[in-house]
Order: C-alpha cells, then sequence, then structure tokens
C-alpha cells in the first residue's frame, strides 16, 4: 500500500472541554477551506470529527477536566486522517443498538457513531475502542 | 403558526443549544403555541446534540396537541436527517410558505 504524502500535520492534547476541542477542530476545517475541499466535504469531516470529539471529551472521559483527549490530524491534497483518543475504558462499537429502529427513533442520542460511519470514507476504533480513526478521500 | 428563525449558523455550542432548548419548550409549554416552524435558512451546520433537542421539542409538541413543521434546510443537513431516518419522525417542508399550506 502506498503511503500517503502528508503536508499538513497536527499533534495535540486537550483537556476535556467541549470547546477547546471545537477551536481545534475550527483550525481543522480552515485548513480544508484553504485547500478548496468541497462544502460538501467539509461539512462530513466538521459533523464526524465533532461527533467523535463530543464522544471522546463526554462519554470516553466523563467531561473530567483532568483527563486529556490526543487529536491528531494529517491532511495530504486528497485525505484527511484525524486520530482521536480518550483516557477512558472504551465501549464496543458492535454493541451500539440501531438508532434508525422504529422503537429508538425518538431517543435523543445515539446516533454519534452512525453519522461518523455514514460521512467519512473509513472509521476505525482501535485498541479498547477509545481510539478513532477518521478518514475522508476527497470527492472533488 | 410560529416562526423561529436560526441566527446561528451553527447549532452545536452545548450552551446555545441549551439556551435553544429552553426558548423553544417555553414557546410551547408557557406560551401554548400550537403550530411551530423551525426555519433552518441561516444554518449550515448541525450537530447530533441539536438533533436530540428537536427529537425533544416535537415530543413536547405533540403531547401539547400541537404541530411541529422545519423548512429551509440545506442539502447537507438534510443528509443527516436521512440517513438517521428523522426525516420519517419530522414534517420537512422546502420552505415557509410550503409549510404554511401544510398547517391549514
Amino acid at each position: 500500500m502506498t503511503e500517503e504524502k502528508w503536508t499538513w500535520q497536527c499533534d495535540r492534547a486537550i483537556p476535556s472541554d467541549a470547546h477547546l476541542g471545537r477551536r481545534m477542530l475550527d483550525e481543522v476545517l480552515d485548513r480544508l477551506e484553504d485547500l478548496h475541499w468541497s462544502r460538501r466535504d467539509i461539512f462530513a469531516v466538521h459533523l464526524a470529527v465533532d461527533e467523535a470529539l463530543v464522544n471522546a471529551i463526554s462519554h470516553g472521559n466523563g467531561s473530567d477536566a483532568g483527563k486529556r483527549v490526543q487529536f491528531s490530524c494529517r491532511l495530504s491534497p486528497q485525505k484527511i486522517r484525524v486520530e482521536i483518543t480518550d483516557e477512558g475504558p472504551g465501549f464496543d462499537p458492535q454493541a451500539l443498538p440501531d438508532p434508525t429502529a422504529p422503537e429508538r427513533l425518538d431517543f435523543p442520542g445515539g446516533r454519534g457513531v452512525m453519522l461518523m460511519r455514514a460521512f467519512m470514507s473509513r472509521v476505525e476504533f482501535q485498541d479498547r475502542g477509545n481510539h478513532v480513526v477518521l478518514e475522508k478521500s476527497r470527492s472533488s | 403558526m410560529t416562526v423561529v428563525r436560526f441566527r446561528n449558523q451553527k447549532i452545536v455550542e452545548d450552551i446555545y443549544i441549551q439556551e435553544l432548548g429552553q426558548e423553544l419548550f417555553r414557546l410551547v409549554e408557557a406560551d401554548g403555541r400550537q403550530r411551530l416552524l423551525l426555519d433552518f435558512a441561516a444554518v449550515d451546520f448541525l450537530s447530533s446534540a441539536a438533533l436530540g433537542k428537536l427529537i425533544t421539542l416535537d415530543k413536547k409538541m405533540k403531547a401539547h396537541g400541537g404541530t411541529l413543521k422545519l423548512s429551509n434546510i440545506r442539502p447537507e443537513i438534510y443528509e443527516v436527517f436521512a440517513i438517521t431516518k428523522l426525516n420519517r419522525l419530522f414534517d420537512i417542508r422546502k420552505d415557509e410558505a410550503d409549510a404554511l399550506a401544510a398547517f391549514l
């Protein structure tokens, strides 16, 4: 498999603070805009990474400011890869209930992983489920 | 018909979603509004947390015998509703005129 040639990267560790997470995400989205990624692709990355960050901060780290979220981003002309790791106990993504089931349709939560999978080219949970890799190949 | 036009382009910040929920719930529970239209023309991003608030609002409306409709949703955001099958839960209309006609 050919190694991707990354042209930009960032690696950060942030406290479990949603506001800080979104500021970091905004930097990444600004990069995509500078590279003229399509509005649709930027929306997809925004949604999926936001969901993953919220999951790491709220579910993984229990919004404990003492726990950190590791965030890394790699950009090539045709691809973005984001990796997010929390300090939580992890979870089994295969065991998540289907949020589109009729009996769950009016539940207020449970859609984050589904949206990540729908909008990214690749979503992979690693280790005990507290590490997620998100990739998006540019569509235009 | 009560029309709510969002001013924030990105319905994502937790505080905003909480305040939004409170204001919308007040319209239903305290003010007794029966027909509510949420206009998303200015919105270019919606998180799943915001979707959750909309679901709760829809339940409140139904519990109070009211009707909720959404309109002017951008294609990318509509895709979120379609993927999650929430387009079956919500009554989504093209624009305000379409929603008004549907309320009648």
